[in-house]
């Protein structure tokens, strides 16, 4: 009997369809960075069974229903984790973490520091609204002084965090900004993140529409300027990136502030993955290593 | 009466008491003798108290007893603190330039080693220990060939010079004590039996090992650290990946993540770090992700006593995470229960596929013990339970990470197989994974996922075991413990029956399912039942009246940081049996 060779179809948007439609606010920045993430598992053609797609908690962390590939929905603020030990325990599959400013920056700032530092081979993609949105509208840490919000209401007095600039200065490996606004932009940076090896963060402005009044799509419009359009950004110059990811006012970039490919991954680095993904691994300890762990004992 | 043998050791943090112990360890065990050992110290790196002990002989010796046959003071304040713990035949060793002695009991040999004689002091900082060892030994009736071996072995990384010096030293006490003290009037014997001694963490880590553990994540946090370090040393050897982690909340979120991308994960920490864990506990139990946690409770609450043993965190076990779900939480008997009961607990958390906890304790975390090799089967049932992890056929139903069963469990897809996406969620959810909370009517849903998730209890309590009583049937009084109580409730038992009072014990191993109506049926005509833990509000009692209505006619409880000895059990039975209380409290002989 002749062998059937099938070759597989190309993956197409709609494969990547989740399984219901989302429920974001119309015109939320979300769906930009959605449809974004899956122009960019398209175009790239990575099998979606071999996608993970992992978030935390608020409007943004629905996105891995929205999205068919392996997901996972976890707690508020915990994607990072969560999703560290998902790519340690199968390194071979493409793990994308998914979430809001307050999810990643709030909650789970301290993981998000510490992956960084570890330089775990994942694309953090933050949907920063600069609001609090599914608990109606507080301040978030990402929130402009002065923004009056309910929990706020005379305004805030604590200076927003820098997601860019705090990612460099972890240790990210690859550091970019994007606008739900500009999707075709965002493409690219998201491809160039997945392929990336290492901790790849994407802060992505993607504005709530319903409680977020300040930082609207029409104000960031004429605001944003592609890094790419600037030929004199050289994004392997650390400092560079770090001057650039201070402009904030008329002018605010978005694109790849720094790339580095020098340092291994934590996955390249750990000697026990050498031998293939663990989940691959024999769950027997040989019987020889068994013996020399009791004979230490005796 | 058990013969047994016990050697006190005591002196500041960093004076070296943990050498001296390593080594009367391997000597005791290489002569095919049962030992345990436990270290009463303070949290501090240097300076302050620590006490070891070490018991030995050729039965089975699983506790200590506070009795000590052999002091080693390594300054003024361990003979302060434990001369009186000395009876007849037992004997002093001590510097006898540094030391002033106490005053013994009758019948106690004070034996004073001029050290500065016999080593050069100003070489060997240690030398007041390495002669004592000699000297010990000597009394004991070991041959000094023993000890030069065991030497050689501790310091061959240091190289022949040290070797030599630390032999010499040692034999020089071994001699002085041949001429000067007289020897103990119980040689220590020998056995053809081989041992392997190890503390509760390193069994429950390479039981974890055994089970087929390839993630282990922790913080550091005393008394669990140990787990940590034998999984960091061994890591490489045993193919598992292992991290230290930012805070116990990454931990045990990053060790869900690897259980849910497919491989048995586990990780350990204390009262304090478990509390931070809680959150991810309901994580595991509402996306159907078995995960294994070992809690080795300490005193608390709070930061608490931190290097001391109590079993106060039941309740914390039984409440863990808010919400209703299936768990399953089980305390190891003995440290090579440590090791066993791994391998039972990952099956039922990947068959159940729920949070699993073993509740361990520092004594039994800390502890050393004397266990047989075949204890530590590297090759025990590994039940991964109901997994997908291929295809199968193209053309399968529409896959339902949830779906709704008469045994609650619903097959699991190792992520990564083609055909099978789907949404884990922490959110309740439909059979597909969906989210039901943003649905209009979804009350139908959310029963019944929730009657899908319990229905899991009735199959776990299939498969554990119900307790059983140990001892002779219509004894006097039936002792309950749990968890690490087992050895010493053994022990006061046999006590017990030496003082003509015949007494059984029931320990619990599984806590939660607990097989209540088993319990009762054994209890119903029991004469006197007493329940014995290590805590102060009795919470197993609690515990058991809540599950069973029963009430025990009387309780022992202990709770200043130090465990249980069974002499403390058996003066509170005698107590009780005589109708003076119903509830003891004994008292620790010493501060330590």
């Amino acid at each position: 009997m002749a062998t059937e060779v099938v070759t597989p179809k190309a993956m197409v948007m709609a494969d990547l369809k989740g399984k219901v439609d989302p429920d974001w606010c119309p015109g939320c920045g979300d769906y930009g960075v959605l449809a974004a993430v899956q122009k960019a598992l398209v175009e790239l053609q990575i099998p979606k069974h071999q996608v993970a797609t992992i978030s935390g908690i608020g409007c943004s962390s629905n996105f891995p229903g929205f999205i068919d590939t392996y997901g996972m929905h976890t707690l508020h603020g915990r994607s990072i984790p969560v999703a560290t030990g998902f790519k340690m325990a199968n390194h071979a599959m493409t793990v994308l973490v998914t979430g809001g400013d307050g999810d990643g920056f709030g909650i789970g700032c301290g993981h998000f520091v510490h992956a960084m530092r570890r330089n775990v081979d994942l694309l953090y993609i933050v949907m920063d609204n600069q609001i609090y949105g599914l608990t109606t509208g507080q301040t978030s840490p990402t929130s402009r002084l002065g923004m009056k919000t309910k929990s706020m209401p005379f305004g805030s007095i604590e200076s927003p965090l820098n997601p860019v600039s705090l990612a460099l200065s972890a240790g990210a490996t690859y550091v970019a900004r994007g606008f739900s606004g500009d999707q075709k932009h965002l493409t690219e940076l998201i491809k160039r993140g997945i392929e990336h090896k290492g901790f790849s963060f994407i802060d992505v402005f993607s504005p709530c529409v319903t409680y977020n009044h300040d930082n609207t799509f029409q104000w960031f419009r004429p605001r944003v300027k592609r890094l790419e359009d600037n030929p004199e950004h050289d994004a392997t110059d650390w400092v560079a990136a770090m001057e650039k990811s201070l402009v904030w006012g008329e002018e605010i970039f978005i694109g790849r502030f720094f790339e580095r490919n020098d340092l291994p991954s934590l996955n390249e680095a750990e000697p026990v993955l050498k031998a293939g993904p663990l989940v691959q691994q024999d769950v027997r300890i040989p019987a020889d290593v068994a013996k020399s762990f009791v004979d230490e004992l005796m | 009466m058990r013969q047994s043998f016990s050697v006190g050791i005591g002196g500041a943090a960093g004076q070296g008491v943990a050498t001296p112990g390593d080594i009367f360890a391997k000597i005791f065990s290489r002569r095919g003798l049962h030992l345990n050992a436990y270290n009463a110290y303070q949290s501090i790196i240097r300076g302050g108290h620590t006490f070891l002990t070490i018991r030995t002989g050729p039965d089975k010796i699983a506790t200590i007893d506070g009795k000590i046959d052999l002091l080693i003071p390594l300054n003024q304040d361990t003979m302060d603190r434990h001369l009186g713990l000395l009876g007849v035949g037992a004997a002093c060793l001590y510097n006898a330039e540094t030391i002033k002695p106490g005053t013994p009991a009758e019948g106690v040999q004070m034996c004073p080693i001029p050290v500065s004689k016999l080593a050069d002091i100003s070489k060997n900082k240690v030398a007041q220990n390495t002669l004592a060892i000699g000297a010990g030994l000597s009394m004991m009736g070991v041959g000094f060939a023993a000890l030069e071996e065991v030497l050689t072995e501790q310091f061959r990384r240091k190289g022949q010079a040290v070797i030599d010096e630390n032999v010499s030293i040692a034999r020089a006490g071994y001699d002085y004590a041949s001429q000067n003290f007289k020897p103990f009037a119980w040689p220590l014997p020998m056995t053809e039996n081989r041992y392997a001694v190890l503390s509760g963490n390193a069994a429950m880590a390479m039981g974890g090992a055994a089970a087929g553990v390839k993630f282990y994540c922790a913080y550091p946090m005393s008394p669990s650290t140990g787990v940590l370090h034998w999984m960091a040393e061994h890591a490489r050897k045993a193919q598992i990946m292992v991290r230290q982690v930012e805070d116990e909340i990454g931990v045990i979120n990053m060790a869900i993540g690897a259980a849910h991308a497919g491989v048995r994960s586990m990780c350990a920490t204390s009262g304090g770090g478990f509390a931070l864990m809680s959150e991810g506990l309901g994580l595991s139990a509402q996306a159907e992700i078995p995960v294994v946690v070992i809690d080795c409770q300490r005193a608390g609450p709070s930061t608490g006593v931190p290097t001391k043993t109590e079993q106060g965190d039941l309740w914390q076990m039984l409440g863990a995470a808010f919400g209703d779900y299936p768990r399953v939480i089980a305390a190891p008997l003995d440290i090579g229960d440590c090791f066993t009961l791994m391998a039972e607990m990952f099956n039922i958390t990947d068959r159940f596929q729920c949070p699993g906890i073993v509740l361990c304790d520092l004594l039994l975390s800390e502890g050393r013990l004397s266990v047989d090799p075949e204890v530590l089967n590297f090759n025990p049932t590994i039940d991964r339970g109901e997994l997908i992890t291929s295809n199968g056929t193209a053309d399968h139903e529409p896959y339902k990470r949830y779906k709704i069963t008469e045994s609650g469990v619903s097959p699991r897809v190792i992520p990564g197989v083609p055909g099978h996406t789907h949404t884990v969620s922490s959110d309740e959810h439909d059979e597909d994974g969906v989210l039901i909370s943003d649905e209009y009517t979804n009350t139908t849903k959310r029963r019944a996922m929730m009657e899908k998730r319990m229905r899991k209890v009735q199959g776990i309590e299939a498969s554990v075991p119900p307790p059983e009583i140990v001892g002779p049937a219509n004894a006097d009084v039936t002792l309950i413990g749990w968890g690490s109580t087992y050895a010493v409730i053994d022990e006061a038992c046999e006590l017990l029956r030496e003082a003509g009072i015949t007494a059984n014990h029931l320990p619990i191993r599984w806590l939660v399912p607990l097989h209540g109506d088993a319990i009762v049926k054994l209890l119903k005509n029991a004469k006197k039942t007493i329940i014995v833990e290590n805590n102060f509000s009795g919470q197993f009692a609690r515990y058991l009246r809540s599950e069973t209505s029963f009430v025990a006619d009387g309780h022992i409880r202990k709770y200043d940081g130090e465990p249980l000895f069974p002499h403390h059990i058996v003066n509170a039975v005698k107590e009780q049996l005589a109708g003076n209380t119903t509830l003891s409290v004994p008292v620790h002989e010493i501060n330590v």
